[in-house]
């Protein structure tokens, strides 16, 4: 059995091996060790980044389900957190980096191609998701609504994998196998949401 | 000025800069350490710089290399680089058959020793909105096509690229349809621009980039530019094409580079130029408009992309 204590004690490991990575890779960029296209580099590392820490947070729901490890959701904000955090480079480095402010382009882009559409719409999402992740705003809020409020992380999650299965030109192996992730999640969910009321009765 | 660097280094001349590539320490060194070592190919880069376009600057040797689109090795830019160590490009043929004259099997050393090699530096624009400039080493396709005797009824040419999942890693995977297939109308094969590329840099072409022999049709975006060809047929309808088959609605026969023409995933509007920080406008026919819009004039490019 893992307590509450235990998870909490993790988490300044966790902070610095989650944080780590957007540091490397803002060095890299940097001192030019990207490789030869180091913007794309950056962008696709960022994303893919985001993307498993999505899928993470819709992991940890269902792992603390599992008795012993009911605390672990203790790490969820966290790692949600970290998860908007990602997609904001992500988000900014095609915005400054690849497309240099150009609004108009940009907006066109989003508009005109369905998986920067599918990426831009998960972001906007993730906005009041972020932007709730404190206890104070679980209390102004009450539980009912902020529960339901953080349901947009299932459209985000899906959204998300989309973006990266549109953008893949040939050998779709990789974002289906986190479509796949995702939708095992889910139906996990739907399954207790179904069993759960005829307990209750 | 619009000049597209055919500036003709006789085949002689050619074989002796080789030799001397060769005899070097850095082309020692270079068939065993990686990219590091190739900053020390080639001596003298004015044979190549004098034939560029003055918003041009060469991409180097590193970046040409370790930076690829070739499927058959992996699907990541790096893969080619990293999985073609095992690649045999030689002994090599090319068997030539379709509409001609009497189909035949070419060796690769037979068909060389026919043609003049030439130097181009040449602008290459992939689908994925990023490019380069790379000087190349080749002759002209039509100098092969000449040899080939196509029947008058021939208007298309189909190539493929070699089949060797043992070598070719990428291979082994189902990705796209084995063996990658490209085309060209006959009027575009025989364009003095189209050339089949044998080298880069004065060095024998690296497997990565499409070893011994691939064709370069500067216009059009990367992927009509197949790799190691092992077999060019003549046809009297237009061929079959990998990126065509696999996803029609995205990349079409033509592919010609188009800032015009929108592809679902990318804007053909910009570009990246592989080692510049800000994208730069994509040019008409990728900047050879002067040489083969004339191609296309009864062409609605919006339909035929």
């Amino acid at each position: 059995m893992f307590s509450t204590k235990n998870f909490n004690r993790s988490k300044p490991v966790l902070f610095i091996l989650i944080l780590f990575p957007s540091l490397l890779w803002a060095y890299q960029f940097v001192t030019g060790n990207l490789g030869v296209n180091p913007i794309e580099k950056l962008m696709d590392e960022l994303g893919l980044m985001a993307l498993r820490l999505i899928i993470i947070t819709l992991m940890i729901t269902t792992l603390s389900n599992i008795r012993p490890l009911k605390s672990i959701v203790v790490l969820r904000r966290m790692i949600g957190l970290f998860a908007f955090y990602y997609v904001c480079l992500h988000f900014s480095t095609y915005i400054v980096l690849d497309h240099f402010l150009d609004m108009q382009f940009i907006i066109q882009d989003i508009i005109k191609r369905p998986f920067i559409t599918f990426g831009f719409i998960s972001f906007l999402f993730l906005i009041p998701l972020a932007s709730t992740s404190t206890n104070n705003m679980i209390k102004r809020l009450g539980f009912k609504l902020w529960k339901r409020i953080h349901y947009l992380i299932y459209p985000v999650a899906i959204l998300a994998s989309m973006h990266f299965y549109v953008l893949v030109r040939a050998d779709k192996t990789e974002p289906v196998i986190y479509m796949g992730i995702i939708i095992l999640l889910l139906l996990h969910r739907i399954f207790k949401r179904l069993t759960r009321p005829q307990l209750v009765q | 000025m619009k000049i597209l660097g055919s500036e003709i280094t006789p085949y002689k001349t050619y074989l002796n800069r080789r030799k001397f590539i060769k005899g070097s320490l850095a082309s020692a060194m270079l068939a065993t350490v990686t990219s590091s070592a190739f900053a020390n190919h080639d001596s003298d880069l004015s044979i190549y710089t004098k034939n560029l376009n003055e918003n041009d600057k060469l991409n180097s040797y590193e970046e040409i290399t370790t930076y690829n689109n070739f499927y058959e090795f992996g699907t990541h830019k790096k893969h080619p680089h990293l999985n073609s160590g095992n690649f045999k490009p030689r002994p090599w043929t090319i068997k030539i058959d379709g509409l001609v004259k009497k189909p035949q099997t070419f060796d690769l050393e037979k068909i060389l020793s026919n043609v003049t090699i030439e130097d181009r530096v040449y602008r290459l624009r992939c689908v994925e909105a990023w490019s380069m400039v790379i000087p190349w080493q080749g002759f002209q396709l039509s100098q092969l096509i000449k040899m080939a005797e196509p029947l008058s009824s021939a208007k298309y040419v189909q190539f493929v690229t070699v089949f060797r999942p043992e070598e070719m890693p990428g291979q082994q995977k189902r990705t796209i349809i084995w063996p990658y297939r490209e085309g060209l109308r006959m009027d575009e094969a025989m364009n003095p621009l189209t050339i089949l590329a044998t080298g880069l840099y004065g060095h024998e072409m690296p497997n990565q980039n499409g070893a011994p022999i691939r064709l370069v049709v500067p216009w059009k975006y990367g992927f009509k530019s197949i790799k190691s060809i092992v077999e060019i047929r003549f046809l009297d309808t237009q061929p079959e094409t990998s990126w065509e088959t696999l996803a029609p609605w995205e990349y079409g026969f033509y592919a010609n580079v188009n800032p015009n023409v929108n592809h679902p995933r990318w804007s053909q509007g910009t570009e990246r130029r592989i080692g510049e920080f800000k994208r730069r406008e994509t040019l008409m026919f990728n900047g050879y408009e002067e040489e083969v819009a004339h191609l296309y004039k009864d062409l609605d490019l919006t339909k035929f992309y």
